[in-house]
């Protein structure tokens, strides 16, 4: 199956297959994300919202099918893995921040090594981004001595400060209080409204409908249905979707 | 005063915070108690101390033993040799030490890589490890310290505390190198993903994010290690080196009085306590190391 890539999207994934083992996580996905969309992930428990975000930042290696980020298939063993990394910002579901290094230097380390920016104007940038998300003043803390939500927020501020080109972010409110829930999201809103491209898997309907350009909707590996939010969440077509939905609703 | 959930919420006017009746009370129990284990304990190491000291000092063979072994003027008269003997062992240990932890961390390091080119580095870094770990120290140690200089090669030292370091560097890098690699593997496959998804390269993950962690979690086994090292650097003397021992027996040779033994079994005891006492802050402060997570 060769389908033509949109010619303008930022990233786009075709017929992705992905399986450890015997059990095929992602069988046939396929998705365009245009500059300065979003995009919402949503489904049960283990549809493989997680695994999708992990094959499209190439933590994974893909068992076929084709990831193009600005018309080039990363998925390629040739590509340099790291440097389609650095123009990316993934956010995980446990947060990932280095134990053994303070907030300010898990949100430096990547500006500093991997862009070689000096110390001085990576911790100046890092600041901001903290400061952006609330917790200039956790600068000097370990990640271990924050809450689930500050940490949470550390690894957006990661993620961002390296200004990527798509960002990445896996049910980035699912740790948190609904007035921390709140505050994520109003970030994230922000950012929307910055024209950053963003896909996140979530399970915040509200939230998918409020601010995905694009709501896919994954079951046991396969989208089974994408579109506008207010089709899709609105009046999904699929029968397993509208269950789905409702469960969620009840 | 009533606990009910107001009582949570500072208000301006309130005094600041001080210990309830209820709270006190908990600390005058906590610390009657921890005076009493005291007292028990002290109590029972009296009793057991002075139980050994009575039957070994009754025993028939005492009176002669006492002589040979703790003969304080003896002792007095021994302990500048041995003790001049014992920094020999003390430079054999650091330098050593230092040598040990590169050269381990190197082997760790080369047994972690991955990929098909660095095969023959993981193979010779697997081969070294079996080898050196699987060699008694003392056999590596005669043979490296009466083979290689007996071989007279030109340009090659012959001191033997040179070749006796040797051999230990090897043996004892072979198991620090297991440590190392024990710690670089406890690290959490996440924190690995999470530094190549910021787009650390390989390398720029090891240095920055697995290593740190890696030597901080087994930095109490490694000093252990080190312990270990201390007491083994007397193991030279089996080469002749005037180390401690070696000093020792020297002066047990003019009188077969054997108490220089037990002045270098105490000082080995004063220089391997400090040490082990620094493990066990240091395991102490280290209740953060977490670092679990998932993917
Ligand atoms: N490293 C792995 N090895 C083996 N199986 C895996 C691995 N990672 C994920 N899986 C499997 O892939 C499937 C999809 O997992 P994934 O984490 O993508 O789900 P998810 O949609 O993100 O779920 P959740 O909403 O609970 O986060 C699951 O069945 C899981 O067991
Ligand atoms: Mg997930």
């Amino acid at each position: 199956m060769s389908l033509p890539t949109t010619p303008t999207a930022l990233l786009s994934v075709r017929g992705l297959r992905k399986s450890f083992g015997a059990n095929v996580v992602l069988d046939d996905v396929s998705l365009d994300i245009e500059p300065g969309q979003c995009v919402a992930l949503i489904g049960a428990s283990g549809s493989g919202k997680s695994t999708l975000l992990r094959c499209i930042n190439l933590l994974e290696q893909v068992d076929d099918g084709v990831i193009e980020l600005a018309g080039r298939d990363i998925a390629d063993p040739r590509v340099d893995a790291d440097q389609v990394r650095s123009r990316m910002g993934i956010v995980f579901q446990a947060y990932n921040l280095f134990p053994h290094l303070s907030v300010l230097d898990n949100v430096t380390l990547a500006p500093r090594r991997v862009h070689k920016v000096a110390r001085a104007e990576a911790e100046s940038r890092s600041m901001t981004m903290l400061d952006r998300v609330g917790l200039a003043d956790k600068a000097r803390a370990r990640p271990d001595d924050l809450s689930g939500g500050q940490q949470q927020r550390v690894a957006i501020a990661r993620a961002m400060v390296n200004s990527p080109e798509l960002l990445l972010l896996d049910e980035v409110t699912s740790a948190l209080d609904p007035e921390l829930v709140g505050e994520v999201l109003d970030l994230l809103r922000d950012l929307r409204a910055e024209g950053m491209t963003m896909i996140l898997s979530t399970h915040e309907m509200g939230f998918a409908r409020n601010v995905a350009d694009t709501v896919c909707f994954l079951d046991a590996g396969r989208i089974l249905e994408a579109g506008p939010p207010a089709e899709v969440l609105g009046d999904p077509q699929q029968e397993r979707t509208r269950q789905f939905l409702s469960r969620l609703a009840s | 005063m009533p606990l009910g959930p107001s009582s949570h919420r500072a208000e301006p006017s309130e005094p600041p915070w001080s210990p309830s009746q209820t709270e006190l009370d908990r600390r005058a129990f906590r610390q009657s108690r921890t005076k009493r284990s005291a007292f028990i304990s002290a109590i029972s190491t009296l009793v057991v101390g002075g139980l050994v000291i009575w039957l070994v000092t009754r025993s028939a063979g005492w009176p002669r033993v006492q002589t040979t072994f703790f003969s304080w003027d003896k002792a007095v008269d021994s302990f500048p040799v041995v003790l001049k003997g014992l920094w020999l062992n003390i430079r054999i240990m650091l330098i050593c030490g230092v040598a040990i932890v590169v050269l381990g961390l190197t082997l760790a390091i080369m047994r972690t890589l991955r990929g098909p080119i660095f095969f023959p580095l993981r193979l010779l870094a697997t081969a070294y490890v079996d080898l050196f770990r699987g060699l008694p120290l003392l056999l590596l140690l005669l043979l490296l310290g009466l083979g290689v200089p007996a071989l007279r090669l030109p340009g090659v030292t012959i001191s033997l505390a040179f070749w006796g370091g040797v051999a230990i560097v090897l043996s004892y890098s072979a198991y620090v190198a297991e440590v190392f690699r024990a710690g670089i593997e406890s690290v959490h496959p996440s924190q690995r993903a999470a530094s190549r998804a910021l787009g650390l390269s390989h390398g720029q993950t090891l240095r920055h994010v697995v290593l740190p962690q890696a030597v901080r979690r087994v930095m109490p086994p490694l000093m252990n290690d080190f312990v270990s090292l201390q007491k083994d650097s007397g193991l030279i003397s089996v080469l002749g080196v005037t180390d401690a021992i070696q000093a020792a027996r020297i002066e047990t040779a003019s009188d077969f009085n054997y108490t220089p033994y037990v002045v270098a079994g105490v000082l080995f005891i004063c220089l391997t306590i400090p040490t082990a006492r620094l493990t066990d802050h240091i395991a102490k402060k280290q209740g953060w190391h977490g670092a679990g997570g998932t993917l």
